[in-house]
């Protein structure tokens, strides 16, 4: 098939993008090397965050687009609409959980301050003598590698998959294959997640290594995903390993409990040491984990830019090379946000927010 | 001399098995294939690696989670295989 844009990666963020460019009304070729990545490893919550302006209309901008995609997916994409609670442990982090209402009603975003006894019964699995909570309605959750396919398929004739590894990409823009053989198309998407820098190594991109544990099936532990609100602090941290808590309910009922953060390491290997530290942080909220039967646990590289934000749109100096990488760990929730944009701009369409943000930016001259 | 032996309730029904015998091996010697659980879709599953690593067969003993091949028979034990 001739192809008007070939996307590199068929993770979450490729898959979403070439979703958009099929009904933008582009033949797309994806190759993927089926080597995995974030997609296959991370939690799949569908999450709005406020720490800055840029990361508040991307993900407000993705939500929205999942609530409207959710009710034509498939089951095994096992979209929730959970919601997320916020837990205040404290005075001081219930004050926070007030300054997160105001900004998210600033913008349009619906939410809900639990006191003490609301959120216990809300969630009565909680321990006793937190500060309170702010729901989030309109987050929810989906199961990511599924969610990725279903995507792919949405495109019908307009999308083709082939399994191939790109080993270069050169100066005139075409691909070379691990098999030797080229691939060229008049646009290129990069969005092959942490693996963009052994074909960009121009890219600010690091690695944040992040543990993640599943358990045994216990329908009706929990009930929203429940992040603490001090993770906004933990997980921002430019530097050093953290952990923060993090539980999902998954509609077959088992839990999946994070997450860790560590910068600068690729061995995919989990460290008990970590894990343990991220364990005690969640029986810290819910003391009842302890007894649960866990099944598996792993670990998955995020994508990180210095900033936080992806990089979305035309590589600076590379041919016909457009980047939708760097997602770091809302990869899943911002992909739709992240593909419209790009789309848009690969198009000459008007997209629906601001690009300026995350526009390619700290990219390393190299010769 | 004849082996020692004890008894436990698999789903309600008596098993009688050799002391230091896994709950894996009495769900064989209870009847059938040895079904420890079922999928999400329903599906049975057995016991599979027998060695704590595929997690196929998680059972309810004595009201706690527990992987049947990793788990010793004890005299009275109550076993169930239906989540
Ligand atoms: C522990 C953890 C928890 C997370 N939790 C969440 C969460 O709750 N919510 C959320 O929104 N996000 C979460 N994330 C982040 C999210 O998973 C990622 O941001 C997202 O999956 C990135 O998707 P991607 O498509 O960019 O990359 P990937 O999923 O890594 O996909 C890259 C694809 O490119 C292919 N590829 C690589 N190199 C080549 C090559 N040379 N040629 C061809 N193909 C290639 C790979 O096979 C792969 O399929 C989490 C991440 C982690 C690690
Ligand atoms: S048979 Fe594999 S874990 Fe028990």
């Amino acid at each position: 098939m001739h192809a008007d844009v070939i996307v590199i990666g068929a993770g979450i963020v490729g898959a979403a993008c070439a979703h958009a460019l099929a009904q933008a009304g582009r033949r797309v070729l994806v190759l993927d090397a089926r080597i995995g990545g974030a997609t296959g490893a991370g939690m799949g919550h569908l999450v709005v965050m406020d720490d800055n302006p840029a990361e508040l209309a991307l993900s407000r901008d993705s939500t929205a687009r999942w609530r409207v995609l959710a009710p034509h997916m498939d089951e095994g994409c096992a979209y929730s609409a959970c919601g997320t609670l916020w837990i205040a442990a404290n005075e001081e982090e219930m004050a926070e959980a007030e300054r997160k209402q105001q900004r998210l009603r600033e913008h349009g975003i619906d939410s809900r301050l639990l006191d003490a006894p609301s959120l216990a019964r809300a969630e009565p699995a909680l321990r006793k003598g937190l500060a309170g909570a702010l729901e989030v309605p309109g987050d929810g959750i989906l199961y990511a590698p599924n969610a990725a396919r279903w995507l792919l398929a949405q495109g019908g004739a307009s999308v083709r998959v082939e399994h191939a590894k790109v080993d270069a990409i050169e100066h005139d823009g075409a691909l070379r294959l691990a098999d030797g053989s080229r691939r060229s198309a008049p646009q290129i998407v990069l969005a092959n997640g942490i693996e963009a820098t052994t074909l960009c190594p121009e890219l600010p991109i690091r690695p944040k290594k992040g543990h993640l544990l599943i358990t045994d099936r216990y329908p009706g532990t929990v009930h929203h995903q429940l992040v603490e609100l001090g993770y906004v602090t933990s997980a921002h941290h430019s530097d050093g390993d953290s952990v923060a808590f993090n539980v999902q309910p998954r509609p077959t009922g088992q839990l999946l409990i994070g997450s860790s953060r560590q910068f600068d390491t690729t061995d995919p290997a989990v460290e008990a040491p970590m894990l343990a530290r991220m364990l005690q942080r969640a029986i810290g909220y819910l003391p009842g984990l302890a007894d649960l039967n866990a099944v598996r646990s792993w670990t998955g590289l995020r994508a990180a830019t210095p900033d936080g934000l992806p990089l979305l749109g035309k590589h600076p100096w590379r041919q016909k090379l457009w980047l939708a990488v760097g997602h770091e760990g809302l990869g899943v929730t911002t992909a739709p946000g992240s593909a419209h944009l790009l789309a848009a701009l690969m198009t000459g369409a008007a997209p629906g927010f601001d690009a300026a943000p995350y526009a390619p930016r700290g990219l390393l001259e190299t010769a | 001399m004849s082996t020692p032996v004890l008894l436990l309730h698999i789903d309600g029904q008596p098993v009688r098995v050799k002391t230091g015998s896994s709950v894996a091996a009495a769900l064989r010697v209870a009847g059938g294939m040895g079904v420890a659980r079922s999928s999400v879709t329903g599906q049975p599953r057995a016991p599979f690696c027998g060695m704590g690593v595929c997690q196929e067969c998680r059972v309810l003993i004595d009201g706690r989670q527990r992987l049947a091949c990793q788990a010793v028979c004890a005299e009275g034990m109550r076993v169930e295989t239906s989540e």
